[in-house]
């Protein structure tokens, strides 16, 4: 296979054209792009093709047992490898540009097996001649309302905060919603030219229930006529300038005040242009254009609410070019339905809304590769992210280079699915502070993020000395993530709620990008090799206590094992400065009792108890924590006749352990402690992975294969551990089981937002009120 | 108040001009009225001018005062009321937001003794009501609706059917206070949003209380009075999805509940009627009749609603609107849409070529098209929510408009697959200034 679309060679000669490509960055991947879609609308080209990406993944592979190794060898060794993944490339361009993309696409296909591109949207007619001439490829029509509702499902199935409403004179003004498990029924009411209002059942099964003529094509013809605006563009911006009372009569024009019987205010419009039924009085273009906008945007949310009663439906998403991240017209239709629905309802929009039709007509093109088998992620280092395209609220927007928009979706080797133990998933929200609401902590982590970014890089090329331009790549990478946070200041909600995990996973997508799949590969290994050989010593020592004296030392180990952790910058300052911070140095660092959050004596209450049948441990760190702390206290499970699942990343994020890895580990272990080896050799200490690559946790995005291991185990006990796990994500996470979520605080800002200091426990048990009856 | 102020700064220029031409027609009733007449037909004009000064100058004291002794008045007839029908005139008045509707009873049975004891001012009212069917440049008497021998509270006569602009409210109220109405000592019975907004005009310019009352109250007791003494009143279109040949029927309204009622005015209001007493109003939109004229004058330069209709009776919408052939070649199947159906209204004039090529008859016909076709839409929604077959569409903006009433039949049968059934009563949009004068001869 060809090598990647790079700068070096991709461009330079091929675009001597009027208007030049950024090539590294658009259309990537395009060698191995087959299954090509188009949806050409009336300003706006939407293209999508699936592509293959080689990816460079660090392997952990075990040295063969027998040969026995020497003092010093490490355990396992590690090898970066190519591996293929499958990618999806949406991009969406002014049609202007549909030329010079077509001959771009047409230089660099070298994939002959496609035959057709499917094609959607009112300019796809237009531009069919041009594709097929241009491409040699086949055009092929889909309907434009099953291509909408196909990519609205797709988009709310795999993309959380993908939904949001929107709240002009909040801040932020974007408030993204949790997806809801289960995102049928629901209405999707498309304003284009006219307006549809389709009723979506599930995947195959939806209706337009109704419509009307006035929309997006009465706004832009009426107003044209109206203010001689021409672009759709300008007759927004006249209007947002406007005062529509001048125009529209109101019913306090009517009645001179309210019209107090019927609760309606003084300030309503009565009459949309009842003002202007005269010869003798001039009108503004602006107060025309909105008081146009006004009886637009009102008419389409009453219709709106008088079908979603009709059709018992609550959640109502708004798009096409009409709303199409126009803050104006959102604000105006949010504020229609309230009125209307009296807030029953809420008026939502999507952040991918201009791709649904493209998306659609690709997955109807792609329906033998089972598109939706699969789950798929939002890649933050390919997608541009939601951009507000008004210049006053996005000054971003002027310094983005050409008006290209990318949106990638990587397919995930598994599908994911809720964690069958959230008490309730709908209202479940991973994340514990949502930093695009809280201005002080999202300037803080930004920060946070900016300062550590030269560790990560000196990281980052130290992990790769097989790479010769592993310096220059890891400088692009820094480049790359540190426009990401200078966007994300500029708009915090460029990708949905702007958290910790996002920050903490766009910067691993980053970092892949750049082929850096694992920088923290060596130091996991040395923390691994040199942790195994205390395992003995701190089982054996653990052992020789009392009960009581042993319960209370396993959970400080845990907590100590926690204090490792590359991820933060407190500590990776001491490991770096001092290797010979031990693992009892590190209990000496733990704050005394009582903890921070101190549910001890309630947990040892319970151990004194029945033994749980199985419990749900989701792991952090290589090293110490996961040898040291994690192992003796899942022994001590084990002997109480409890099962243990052993949960960890599917791929590397910092120095969490991996699956691979700890599948490595298990062994060696096992093969040092007869109590693990029994255990493991019966399955009741099994290992699953989580489907996530971040330090964070999500919930309701896991590895299905545990979620049903997790159920048939009828587990009830959930541990989480970690900053990223436990505080950052899940900290008010509702399960319907028993829980403990337990970290050390290593970030002082943190630990003194939650009324602490650094290196403050958190330890929390906590059992659903349910349960509580019972106990 | 700064609604008085506003009002004559307002109304300056057409006052005097509709004044001017309402006082030539005035002298010949006047012959055989000698005493006050004179006086006030020669200072017509002239108060009118003094008014302002006044109202502007003398302000709040005045008005105070004056409530205070017209308040006892108003009392004091309420009071008779109860007792006995009330004194002529008999009144109903209802003022819209574009339109003023007044209802006139002109009893037919009037004795000699009656004739006699009649003072001049009251016969003067009559006279100049009953004899014309112009008032000033714009007041007008509808006089195809006039109903002859109507009993109401034991009398006979005629119902007249009056109506003029909201705009020229000063105007009449100069009148009110020349044919000296206030010394008749009646109620004037008033409802719309304009009994509200101008009680203080009608206190100080023409000392005279309103008995303010609710407009949708009197909108029922309107249509249901009027339904039910007048035969024919209602009508509905046979075969409407026949344009050319669809016809008026009428429609005997006898058990009437539960039934939409659609007031069509400059907005709309749309009414779920359960019995005479248990209604609610469901829901109501901006774009009504005043967006109609409102954006016929901003796209065409006409002027009058007349005029506005008579330009859509030219036009043609498809040049204007983007209908779902001109998008798919045909129907839209998949959705069982009609080629012929309306996609986007104006949508045809997002293009330069097409703005250029359109005429103002073709403007105002889709302007006509789109507000009639969207209250239908709402409507059908309204009666489908509520559960409801039978819609009674109302209101001025229906008047001399067939093409809105055949439209909305239409739309009406062809949506709901014949399910709903659209009526329309004859005297549209007077029904609340009837609601209102029954208000004064049965107080509920």
């Amino acid at each position: 296979m060809a090598g990647h679309v790079g700068g070096s060679e991709g461009g330079s000669n091929s675009m001597d054209k009027s208007i030049t490509l950024p090539p590294d960055e658009i259309f990537r991947n395009l060698e191995n792009a087959k299954r090509f879609a188009i949806d050409i609308g009336g300003s706006l080209t939407k293209l999508a093709y699936y592509s293959t990406v080689q990816h460079k993944v660090a392997k952990v592979r075990s040295f063969d047992h027998s040969v026995k190794e020497a003092e010093g060898d490490p355990l396992y060794e590690i090898s970066v490898q190519e591996e293929i993944t499958a990618r999806l490339h949406f991009i969406k361009f002014e049609n202007a540009y549909i030329e010079t993309c077509l001959d771009f696409i047409k230089d660099h296909l070298v994939n002959t097996e496609t035959k057709v591109i499917k094609a959607t949207g009112g300019g796809a007619y237009k531009f069919k001649d041009l594709i097929e001439k241009k491409l040699k490829l086949k055009v092929d029509k889909e309907d434009e309302m099953t291509c909408l509702i196909k990519g609205c499902n797709f988009v709310l199935k795999n993309i959380p905060h993908e939904a949001f409403v929107y709240a002009k004179h909040a801040d932020p003004e974007f408030r993204f919603q949790n997806t809801h498990p289960d995102i049928f029924p629901y209405l999707l009411i498309n304003i284009g030219s006219g307006v549809s209002i389709v009723k979506v059942e599930s995947e195959d099964k939806f209706e337009r229930i109704g419509g009307s003529s006035i929309g997006g094509g009465t706004f832009w013809g009426l107003g044209a006529l109206l203010t001689k605006t021409k672009r759709f563009d300008e007759l927004l911006q006249l209007a947002s300038k406007g005062q529509h009372s001048n125009v529209d009569m109101l019913v306090k024009d009517i009645y001179g005040g309210a019209y107090e019987s019927l609760g309606l205010t003084g300030d309503l419009i009565a009459s949309s242009f009842g003002k202007s039924a005269t010869t003798d009085k001039q009108f503004s273009k602006e107060d025309m254009a909105k008081s146009l906008l006004h009886m637009i945007s009102n008419d389409i949310g009453q219709l709106a609410c008088l079908y979603a009663r009709l059709h018992n439906l609550s959640r109502v998403y708004f798009g096409g070019f009409f709303i199409r991240g126009h803050p104006v017209t959102m604000h105006t239709i949010t504020y229609s339905i309230n009125f209307f629905t009296k807030g029953e309802v809420q008026a939502l929009f999507l952040r991918h809304e201009g791709y649904l039709g493209t998306i659609g007509a690709f997955l109807k093109g792609a329906e033998e590769d089972n598109p939706n088998q699969y789950s798929w992620g939002e890649n933050y280092a390919g997608s541009s992210g939601l951009m507000s395209v008004s210049p006053d609220i996005n000054p971003m927007q002027r310094a983005r280079s050409g008006t290209f928009d990318m949106l990638e979706m990587d397919r995930l080797d598994r599908q994911l699915v809720n964690l069958p133990l959230l008490q309730d998933p709908s209202s479940y929200i991973p994340d514990t502070m949502d930093l695009t609401e809280d201005s002080h902590a999202r300037e803080y982590w930004l920060y946070c993020f900016e300062e550590a970014l030269d560790g990560v890089v000196k990281r980052a090329v130290a992990s790769r000395p097989d790479l010769p331009e592993a310096t220059e790549q890891a400088e692009k990478f820094r480049q790359k993530y540190r426009h990401k946070l200078q966007t994300l200041r500029q708009q915090p909600f460029a990708y949905g709620s702007l958290t910790v995990r996002s920050l903490l996973d766009t910067r691993e997508h980053c970092l892949n990008e750049f082929n850096f799949p694992d920088p923290y590969s060596k130091i996991k290994q040395q923390e691994n090799d040199m942790a195994l050989k205390y395992y003995q010593k701190v089982v054996r020592a653990l052992e020789d206590l009392s009960w009581e004296q042993r319960q209370f030392a396993l959970v400080r180990g845990l907590l100590a094992g926690n204090v490792f952790d590359w991820g933060a910058k407190a500590v990776s300052d001491v490991l770096e400065t001092d290797p010979g911070f031990g693992f009892e140095q590190a209990k000496q660092q733990l704050q005394e009792r009582p903890w921070l959050v101190d549910a001890y004596n309630q947990w040892i209450e319970r151990l004194k108890g029945e033994p749980h049948k199985c419990a749900l441990f989701f792991v952090d760190n290589s090293g110490i924590d996961i040898i040291l702390g994690v192992f003796p206290f899942v022994r001590e499970l084990l002997l109480r006749g409890t099962q243990v699942v052993l949960a960890s990343n599917s791929g590397p994020a910092l120095n969490d352990v991996t699956n691979n890895e700890l599948q490595i580990l298990t062994e060696r272990i096992a093969g040092m402690d007869p109590v693990i080896q029994s255990a493991v050799k019966d399955d009741r200490l099994t290992l699953v992975q989580s489907g996530s690559s971040s330090p964070c946790l999500d919930l309701s995005r896991l590895d299905k294969v545990l979620a049903t291991v997790v159920r048939e185990r009828r587990t009830d006990l959930v541990i989480i551990e970690g900053m990223g796990r436990a505080i950052h994500t899940n900290y008010y996470a509702a399960l319907s089981c028993e829980s403990l979520k337990l970290a050390v605080i290593k970030n002082s800002w943190l630990a003194e937002r939650l009324g602490g200091k650094i290196f403050s426990v958190v330890f929390k048990y906590e059992v659903p009120p349910q349960m509580q009856v019972q106990h | 108040m700064e609604l008085n102020g506003h009002q004559t700064d307002d109304g300056t220029s057409e006052e005097t001009e509709n004044d001017e031409v309402v006082k030539p027609k005035k002298p010949h009733h006047h012959q055989q009225t000698p005493w006050k007449e004179t006086q006030s037909s020669v200072s017509f004009s002239a108060t009118a001018a003094n008014m302002e000064g006044a109202s502007v100058s003398a302000g709040g004291s005045a008005s105070i005062a004056r409530r205070t002794s017209s308040s006892t008045i108003a009392r004091q007839r309420i009071d008779s009321l109860k007792k006995n029908r009330p004194p002529f005139p008999w009144f109903g008045m209802d003022i819209g937001g574009t339109l003023v509707k007044l209802v006139y009873f002109e009893p037919k049975d009037v004795t000699a003794e009656e004739e006699q004891e009649e003072v001049e001012s009251l016969r003067s009212i009559r006279h100049y009501l009953t004899s014309h069917t112009a008032y000033g440049t714009t007041g007008i008497r509808d006089v195809h609706l006039e109903l002859p021998g109507l009993s109401l509270c034991g009398r006979t006569g005629s119902l007249h059917f009056i109506r003029f602009p909201t705009h020229d409210m000063a105007a009449f109220l100069q009148m009110v206070r020349d044919k000296h109405f206030s010394s008749l000592h009646t109620t004037l019975c008033a409802t719309g949003g304009g009994a509200f907004k101008f009680e203080q005009d009608f206190l100080k310019m023409a000392d005279l209380e309103l008995c303010k009352l609710d407009e949708l109250e009197c909108l029922i007791r309107g249509v249901l009075h009027i339904d039910s003494v007048v035969p024919s009143e209602c009508y509905y279109f046979e075969t409407p999805t026949d344009l050319e040949h669809c016809e008026e029927k009428a429609f005997p309204l006898e058990n009437p509940y539960p039934l939409l009622l659609v007031n069509i005015g400059s907005g709309v209001s749309i009414l779920a009627v359960y019995s005479k007493d248990n209604y609610r109003r469901v829901t109501g939109t901006s774009l009504g009749g005043g967006t109609f004229l409102g954006l016929c004058c901003l796209l065409t330069g006409c002027s009058t609603f007349e005029e506005a209709l008579e330009m859509a009776s030219l036009g043609e919408s498809t040049h204007v609107d983007k209908l779902v052939k001109d998008i798919y070649g045909g129907d839209y199947e998949r959705f069982g849409l009609p080629g012929w159906a309306v996609a986007s209204s104006f949508g045809n004039m997002m293009s330069k070529d097409k703005r250029e090529s359109v005429s103002k008859e073709d403007l105002a016909r889709a302007t006509l098209v789109t507000i009639t076709n969207n209250i239908g839409s709402i409507t059908r929604m309204c009666a489908l929510n509520e559960s409801i077959e039978r819609v009674v569409f109302v209101g001025n903006f229906l008047r001399v408009n067939t093409l809105s009433m055949k439209l909305l039949a239409y739309a009406m049968d062809y949506w709901s697959k014949g399910q709903l059934k659209a009526l329309f009563l004859k005297h549209e949009g007077y029904f609340g200034a009837v609601g209102a004068l029954l208000e004064l001869l049965n107080p509920s």
